[in-house]
């Protein structure tokens, strides 16, 4: 967090933001290690219909603690990249929700 | 940097065009990645929706503990490379290429446990259009189908992902620096984006039985 990477400078949106320091990977890291852990022992119980749902709503955070931190998102100030992924995701979801319509009402 | 003086800023300003163009185009390339693996996901999800229980017997044969390992010794290369660009933000390029050798290392363990997992799987009779593969179910055809195209697309990533981690490791320190950083920043984009696919594999081939 010590680098001042020109933070300030009449908002020029170009230049890289704050990113976090060691100690926030770390914390990333270890969220990740928990959630990996979490959802291994869900498997395990047996939760039925639900299990595919809490192991899916999990991988979502972890993807989303990638993309904000390890992927820099959060600090990310140019919109360009930050629409990107929000865009290519809604993408998939029609993909997928026009591919199950197809199948559920054939 | 400016040769006369007049425009201070004007190279800087060069320079961070130029990087974050290189940023934008690291982005776009990673959302065609995410459309190529949705594309198979969404095949997963029809098919799986479709042969319910040969997916779960499928799943059965898979082994949770080389999955459940892989996926750490993933995130913590994940953890690595990210150490390695603010190693070399905070302008030590020893730190960085040390993390970047360890991300290496991280991906050759993941690529080595992978390779007994499928060799475990072949030494079984169980690849791509082997005959007890074809005696087994369609729906488990399928999941074994998907799961070794799955999975080897994504090891083939990581394959391209150390090999840049490579070059860029030969020039940290002389084309790569603090100043520059874009190779390695992207490289490590990419490996994050491999580790993001890995955590939505993960669970969906190993975790469902």
């Amino acid at each position: 967090m010590e680098n001042d990477n020109s933070v300030s400078e009449g908002g020029d949106v170009r230049r890289p933001g704050p990113v976090p320091g060691y100690r926030s990977y770390l914390t990333v890291w270890g969220a990740l290690v928990l959630l990996t852990g979490l959802t291994v022992t869900m498997a395990s119980l047996d939760l039925g219909a639900l299990a595919i749902a809490a192991v899916l709503a999990i991988a979502a955070i972890k993807s989303t603690l990638v993309l904000f931190y390890f992927m820099h998102l959060r600090y990310e100030r140019r919109l360009l990249i930050k629409l990107l992924m929000p865009i290519v995701l809604a993408t998939l979801a029609i993909f997928i929700g026009l591919t199950y319509t197809d199948i559920l009402y054939r | 940097m400016s040769a006369d003086g007049t425009h201070p800023r004007a190279d800087l300003e060069a320079d961070d065009f130029q990087a974050a163009r290189g940023k934008v185009g690291m982005w776009l390339f990673i959302c065609t990645e995410v459309l190529l693996f949705g594309g198979l996901f969404l095949l997963y999800s029809v098919y799986r929706f479709k042969h319910h229980v040969d997916f779960h017997a499928g799943s059965m044969d898979l082994s949770r503990v080389a999955g459940t390992l892989n996926t750490i010794v993933l995130i913590t290369s994940s953890l690595t490379a990210a150490l390695a660009v603010h190693s070399l933000r905070e302008g030590s390029i020893v730190q960085a290429k040390r993390f970047v050798a360890a991300t290496i290392l991280f991906g050759l363990t993941f690529l080595t446990v992978k390779g007994f997992e499928w060799g475990t799987k072949f030494e079984h009779g169980l690849y791509p259009n082997s005959p007890v593969l074809l005696g087994m179910p369609k729906g488990q055809i399928l999941f074994f189908g998907l799961y070794f195209t799955m999975t080897g697309l994504h090891a083939l990533h990581v394959i391209v992902g150390m090999s840049i981690f490579g070059y860029t490791l030969r020039h940290l320190g002389s084309t790569v620096t603090a100043a520059k950083p874009v190779l390695l920043e992207n490289v490590t984009l990419f490996w994050h984006l491999v580790d993001v696919i890995w955590i939505f594999l993960f669970p969906l081939f190993y975790l469902i039985s």
